[in-house]
């Protein structure tokens, strides 16, 4: 099992609802975010072209921030999902020097947190507060082992890029292109 | 033209606008652990090498100062925890692929020992001393006698406790100024040089003070060998590379580092004790003290630099 999400660039308007959705479900400490959305514009005028994402954690299969836990406080769990357990985190803040997408955050509790992919969600047969929220229904979560997944679908059917490929992390969040 | 913005507002407390997950705790503990790796490391090698009578200031009277560098780095590390009550948690438990796993255990294992180093040799500082209580007195014996096997097990761990945090550093493949082999010998050295101009102040003959300051020398070289690789590297790699360099060669960075750390830090003591070993009348203290300054501040540079360096936007 290898849960992944897929995002369309093409529909995503930046609406933000991901945003708040998560922080809503999850509890998230005012003045923190665990997705955010990015907008990146590329031309001269009048030529531009403009992308928008909503990133996250990418729960990586090389995860930086797994091999760097000193406690083994930051860890996979079914389906590569990478998670923080709070009572063995002591607060280094090694993980988050190490993550190239900036995911994670210190939460004012001491430890660290940051997008879960709803675990809790998923153990009760829904997806992510933010997939199930999106008004252009442009995110796809699931199982990239199942053949028949959302996932495996569209990625079969659609160009896809992950960011900072070159980081060497594997990300498992894929943007529609 | 490519512009890439973070459009919902994000703000995230020490990640946002930049990296400010490690503050000054950090930088001071790197430079305490290295300076006590380095009078450790020379004062088993000379233990190893059977010149101890000769070498009596680095091997016997340089090191009291190392339990106390250790304890005061260690409180600094404590301190910047973010979740304090759960630092034993660190001892739970090794994780071989994490350099700071390594360190939390080397530190365990080192400052004990450096302890019983201070306590084998106390008599150096306090002639009159004496172990009153029966079990001090056999373990006394027990180093004494096995001082070799501490020697050994000493120098190990402190090139591990010098080199480790420069590895901690270059495994962070997110930060691209820290992301180079070439930090962890850089630590090194600067903690044996460090080491090194700190045993001269103890020394108790004009030939340690001479090989010393030849060592610390010869250690200056190597650090700028290391340096002017590391930006050669730096500027033939990928673009975050070139940008991270770039913070240092007409960046921000430029006039702290090249000031502070290259020519405060190792030229200008380098010629002071080219010119103490050429018998003109240099105070000791002064190379001691800016080589001493240029660790820190390197250690600093490039702890700030690195959070600063990054892949996106």
């Amino acid at each position: 099992m290898r849960y992944a999400m897929a995002i369309d660039t093409k529909k995503c308007v930046g609406c933000s609802d991901c945003v708040v959705a998560c922080q809503t479900e999850n509890d998230v400490p005012i003045g923190y975010c665990r997705d955010w959305i990015v907008e990146r514009t590329d031309g001269t005028y009048p030529q531009l072209e403009i992308e928008i994402r909503s990133e996250r954690c990418n729960h990586c299969d090389n995860s930086p921030c797994v091999r760097c836990c000193p406690t083994g406080a930051s860890h996979y769990i079914e389906g590569g999902i990478v998670k923080v357990t709070p009572h063995k985190c002591i607060g280094c803040g090694a993980c988050i020097a190490s993550c190239p997408y900036d995911a994670r955050y210190s939460h004012p509790d001491g430890y660290v947190d940051k997008c879960t992919f709803c675990d809790h969600l998923i153990a009760l047969g829904e997806g992510p507060a933010c997939v199930a929220v999106c008004p252009t229904k442009c995110m796809y979560f699931g199982d990239l082992d199942d053949p028949n997944s959302d996932v495996s679908n569209v990625l079969k059917k659609r160009k896809y890029k992950s960011l900072i490929p070159e980081a060497g992390t594997k990300p498992q969040v894929f943007y529609l292109i | 033209m490519r512009e890439e913005l973070i459009t919902s507002g994000r703000m995230n407390a020490n990640i946002d606008p930049y990296l400010e997950i490690w503050h000054w705790h950090i930088p001071l503990y790197l430079f305490l652990g290295g300076l006590a790796a380095g009078i450790l490391f020379f004062a088993s090698l000379y233990v190893i090498l059977g010149r101890e009578s000769d070498y009596s200031g680095a091997v016997r009277r340089a090191p009291i100062i190392v339990p106390f560098l250790l304890v005061i780095g260690l409180g600094a590390l404590f301190l910047d925890l973010r979740h304090k009550l759960y630092f034993w948690q660190l001892y739970t438990t090794i994780k071989l692929e994490s350099p700071m796993s390594w360190g939390a255990w080397t530190l365990m294992a080192i400052t004990p020992i450096s302890i019983i180093w201070v306590a084998i040799h106390i008599q150096e500082f306090f002639p009159k001393w004496q172990w009153k209580n029966v079990i001090l007195v056999e373990m006394n014996d027990f180093f004494t006698k096995n001082k070799l096997s501490l020697a050994w097990i000493t120098v190990i761990l402190s090139v591990i406790l010098g080199i480790y945090t420069g590895i901690l550093f270059s495994a962070f493949n997110a930060r691209p100024l820290w992301n180079t082999s070439i930090l962890g010998p850089l630590f090194l050295a600067s903690g044996l040089s460090a080491g090194a101009a700190v045993i001269i102040l103890f020394a108790q003959s004009k030939k340690e003070r001479q090989i010393f300051a030849k060592i610390d020398l010869m250690l200056i070289g190597i650090e700028l060998f290391l340096i002017i690789h590391m930006f050669m590297g730096f500027r033939a790699s990928t673009q975050v590379q070139i940008e991270a360099a770039d913070l240092f060669l007409g960046g921000p960075y430029t006039a702290p580092f090249w000031i502070f750390v290259v020519v405060l830090g190792m030229l200008v003591p380098a010629v002071l004790e080219i010119m103490e070993l050429r018998h003109k009348k240099i105070p000791v203290f002064l190379p001691v003290a800016l080589v001493l300054f240029g660790s820190l501040m390197l250690r600093f540079i490039i702890a700030y630099a690195g959070q600063f360096s990054r892949w996106l936007y």
